[in-house]
């Protein structure tokens, strides 16, 4: 034999392996089943259930909604695409400039930033963003969101793309030095096309965050209709805060959707890779 | 183009001196290589040039600029790495372009130069394709012809052929030599390997842990090694190297349990401790012969067009090369006679005795 | 030194816009909680224009002991976050996670690739989205009582009789993703011939697990233990499940510190909970360094 058989054996040992992968997906299949039925369902309860007929109606009472569909439609993307492309452009520079530059400890650096992003985070961290959004005039405004959802996730971003960036052989921006390449020439020519899939991963991952980020939209918008879709999801309860169940499943369809797309696609084109880069 | 003049060069990475004092002289349109083990500071040497490493002290001027301190892109040179360093998004063309793009050519002349040296290279007819879609060989090719474009002061080469097989490397070497001849460049060329040093090069610098052990010719360097490091490095064998204890009153020499007479060069012959003789200046004998070292056969390598036996003498194993297709038929006792009029005579400081 | 390409003011050139962001969102937060800690800070009224020094107060009040671990109070909210953190980051995602990454390891096509991209599913969907899908999966007529009926099991109304069960199990689906692509990636890293080579040994699938994957396993362990740890300790997502209630039964600490700072507005005690909560992450962050790099040391 001169391949080696990369199929494995049906054992025993395989078909229960096997079986119990099944099992775990089930189980994680089981609180999304809802979203499955739900949706198409005009008379959905909270028990997920196949609809005795399919029906959009759900679907066309969610698009009368002015201000959830503002949210899905409008806000949401000002703030997921402004914090992407803020947060991968920023991280990006930073990358290059931590890589290339011989700075004292820049591992350690970013080490100790990635450590206070998990430490300053979350609502210990909100009073004095709010304190400071409210009186630098940015509550209210999406750009404050954006700005602080940037903040946030800026060191996980440098580190990630950092990988990217130690990736590109050294060799490559020597040769284009000795070409006669100024540093941004050289980040633009050579090194910023090099790190698309890095980019790309980061950009995505912002997006992602960013998309489902309900805390810090919540408490920096008040206005109606600048309220993005994590935060307008709510508006579908009614005075006494129950559910108005069929719209809720039809505007989280619309609301995951494109999450879930994304990820598809980042996972067809490059993998995961970026765990790769985490280990100690 | 220009001359390149290097003083007192000096690089330490942590606490291993990488170039330890280094000094050369090159006159315009000369193609130097510097060679040597890995480790002995060739391509620390040859960036430093290029201005990707910083010196810790000396001066390297290109012309009669002192370029030590400037930035590489200030320099005016050109260089191929040994990994080419082409870029994958680019094309071949593109890569070929972009020292001229960076330097503001406008792009009528840039596309006339590429198509230019393109063709001069035999790469012409791959300009649209990607780096990753092209052989070694032609991958080599186009990183030339991206260090040719532009006519630089100084060609720097890095181990530019490590990367192709065997084959390849001849053809690329013979292709070197042919363009260096065409186009008259003053190069410095970083190599591990003797045969593409001796080949291509008008001079070579053997180094040795950060040192400049000789600079010679090729064939310099192959008759008069200036050391035991260089007569040991280069030659393929390299050189047998014995030790050697000499005899004033009866004019003698003892190498490996045998005395030799030794008239006319006893003067020197006498203050060497070790005496070298290459592989091809042994004679093999099957019956005992005057002068001759009595030694057992160890192995028998054909090599087609040559035959390498290796003999033991006393302690040492010898390295002999015979000529011609036939390997000869060897008893397990052989006598060796070595040509003594070229011998190499070394004092116990290594150097060389002449 | 080898030339870098940037010099030093160059590279800090590159560096300055995250430089700024991370100085206005990260260090000035962190230094502003410090100082406010001290004040009688709100957000309203007298003492949101001239707030007073305060000492101590703030930290005796949350500290207080006669109250400290009643419901509602902070030892009774870090209690529960204990809870929380051990069972659904530490057994539920990390054990959950190493387990799928093991089973599936060597393994292609596609059982594989519905396992990873469901337990992904669970990990990108939008918090309000799980959430919700959560309180219909777990409420008295939902999708989990439904099947346990089937199988003849009255199911309880699971979030107002065991919130903090439902939450940790909550958390668990909800993060498992994160150790499994981590464990997975990093098994994908060890060659295949060291498995072969003890199947050609004889040795169990226990035994390759033990002495092959575990040990070169244990970085990431470390790593992904200590990112899950602050991950489930700060996490505000059971908030929406459970608003922290009830009675405040899922009253864990990012709840708690959201509920006095951000609901009540009282900056000064918000901001002395935010203190704490930062100072036991830094404790967490710097315990499992401790202990990664005493293992280094010995390696």
């Amino acid at each position: 034999m001169t391949t080696r058989s990369r199929k494995p054996r049906v054992t025993f040992r395989f078909m229960l392996g096997t079986l119990l992968a099944y099992v775990i997906a089930i189980i994680f299949l089981l609180p999304l089943l809802w979203f499955i039925f739900a949706p198409f369902n005009d008379h959905a309860v909270l028990s997920a259930s196949i609809p005795a007929s399919l029906s959009l109606s759900n679907f066309g009472e969610v698009l009368d909604s002015d201000i959830a569909m503002r949210g899905l439609l409008i806000n949401s993307p000002i703030i997921g695409i402004g914090t992407m492309l803020i947060t991968t452009a920023v991280a990006a520079l930073a990358a290059f400039g931590l890589s290339r530059s011989r700075l004292p400890g820049r591992q350690m650096w970013t080490y100790v930033l990635i450590l206070f992003s998990s430490v300053v985070v979350g609502t210990a961290s909100m009073v004095p963003i709010f304190r400071l959004i409210f009186e630098i005039g940015l509550i209210n405004t999406h750009i404050g969101v954006i700005l602080v959802m940037v903040g946030g996730m800026l060191p996980s971003a440098i580190f990630i793309m950092q990988d990217f960036v130690d990736g590109v052989p050294s060799s490559y921006e020597e040769a284009a030095m000795v070409m006669g390449a100024s540093p941004l020439r050289i980040f633009k020519d050579i090194t910023f096309p090099l790190i698309r899939p890095g980019l790309m991963v980061v950009g995505i991952w912002v997006l992602i965050n960013a998309w489902g980020a309900f805390l810090t939209p919540y408490l920096l918008l008040r206005s109606p209709d600048l309220l993005p879709a994590s935060v307008t999801f709510y508006r579908f309860y009614d005075e006494e805060g129950s559910p108005q169940i069929t719209l809720i499943a039809a505007y989280a369809v619309l609301y995951t959707l494109p999450v879930l797309v994304m990820y598809l696609i980042i996972n067809w084109r490059y993998g995961f890779r970026f765990f790769g880069g985490i280990k100690s | 183009m220009a001359s390149i003049k290097i003083q007192k060069l000096v690089k330490t990475f942590g606490t291993v001196q990488a170039v330890a004092g280094i000094d050369l002289d090159m006159p315009d349109g000369e193609f130097v290589a510097l060679l040597g083990p890995s480790g002995c500071g060739k391509t620390t040497t040859l960036r430093m040039i290029a201005g990707l490493e910083v010196p810790d002290s000396g001066v390297i001027s290109i012309g009669d600029q002192d370029i030590t301190m400037s930035q590489p892109r200030d320099r005016d040179v050109a260089m191929v790495f040994q990994d080419y360093a082409l870029y994958p998004h680019m094309t071949i063309g593109e890569n070929i372009g972009y020292p001229l793009k960076v330097r503001g050519v406008n792009k009528a002349e840039i596309i006339r130069r590429v198509t230019d040296v393109a063709n001069q290279l035999q790469i012409g007819h791959l300009l649209e394709r990607r780096p990753a879609q092209l052989s070694g060989g032609q991958q080599q090719r186009t990183a030339l012809a991206r260090a040719v474009v532009h006519r630089a002061r100084v060609f720097l080469f890095d181990e530019p052929l490590s990367n192709l097989d065997a084959k390849l490397r001849l053809e690329a070497r013979a292709f070197l030599k042919y363009l260096q001849r065409e186009v008259g460049v003053t190069g410095v060329y970083v190599t591990h390997d003797q045969s593409e040093a001796m080949a291509l090069a008008d001079r070579i610098v053997v180094m040795s842990a950060g040192k400049i052990m000789q600079v010679g010719t090729p064939l310099e360097i192959y008759r008069q090694p200036a050391n035991q490091f260089v007569a040991a490095f280069i030659g393929s064998p390299p050189m047998n190297l014995l030790a050697a204890v000499s005899d004033e009153a009866a004019r003698t020499l003892s190498i490996a349990g045998h005395t030799f007479p030794m008239r006319e060069n006893f003067a020197q012959a006498s203050k060497a401790s070790v005496i070298g003789v290459r592989p091809e200046h042994l004679t093999i004998h099957t019956q005992p012969v005057e002068n001759g070292l009595v030694g057992k056969v160890y192995v028998t390598q054909p090599l087609g067009g040559e035959t390498l036996i290796l003999v033991h003498v006393g302690e040492n194993l010898i390295s002999v090369r015979v000529f011609g297709d036939d390997p000869p038929e060897l008893p397990e006792q052989v006598w060796l006679v070595p040509e003594l009029s070229r011998m190499h005579y070394f004092g116990e400081d290594g150097e060389r005795i002449s | 030194m080898q030339r870098g390409m940037l010099s030093r003011p160059v590279g800090l050139l590159f560096l300055a816009p995250a430089i700024v962001f991370i100085a206005v969102f990260l260090v000035y937060p962190f230094f502003s909680i410090f100082q406010m800690s001290f004040t009688n800070t709100t957000l309203v009224g007298v003492n949101a224009v001239n707030p007073q020094f305060v000492g101590f107060d703030n930290y005796v009040a949350l500290f207080n002991a006669d109250q400290w671990m009643r419901r509602g109070e902070m030892g009774f909210s870090l209690l529960l976050t204990a809870q929380f953190v051990i069972g659904s980051g530490l057994i539920g995602q990390a054990v959950l996670g190493l387990f799928i990454a093991v089973l599936l390891h060597n393994r292609r096509g596609f059982t594989r690739e519905l396992v990873f991209t469901l337990a992904i599913a669970a990990w990108i969907i939008p918090d309000v989205v799980v959430a919700f899908a959560w309180f219909a999966y777990l409420a008295p007529d939902g999708t989990l009582n439904n099947l346990l009926n089937t199988l003849g099991i009255a199911g309880p109304d699971w979030l107002f009789k065991h919130p903090m069960i439902s939450i940790i199990f909550f958390n668990t689906w909800r993060g498992a993703a994160f150790s499994m692509l981590l464990f997975s990636s990093a098994l994908s890293s060890i060659p295949p011939s060291q498995l072969e080579t003890a199947d050609v040994l004889g040795a169990s699938g226990w035994q390759k697990f033990r002495d092959i994957l575990l040990p070169q396993l244990t970085p990431y362990i470390l790593t992904d233990l200590l990112l899950i740890t602050l991950w489930t300790f700060n996490t505000f997502t059971p908030f929406l499940l459970t608003g922290g209630g009830p009675s405040y039964q899922t009253d864990v600490i990012s709840i708690f510190t959201y509920r006095i700072g951000l609901r009540f507005f009282e900056f000064g005690k918000g901001s002395a909970a935010a203190m704490v909560v930062m100072i036991i992450n830094l404790a967490i962050a710097s315990i499992y360094l401790l202990v990664s790099r005493s293992r280094k040391v010995r390696a």
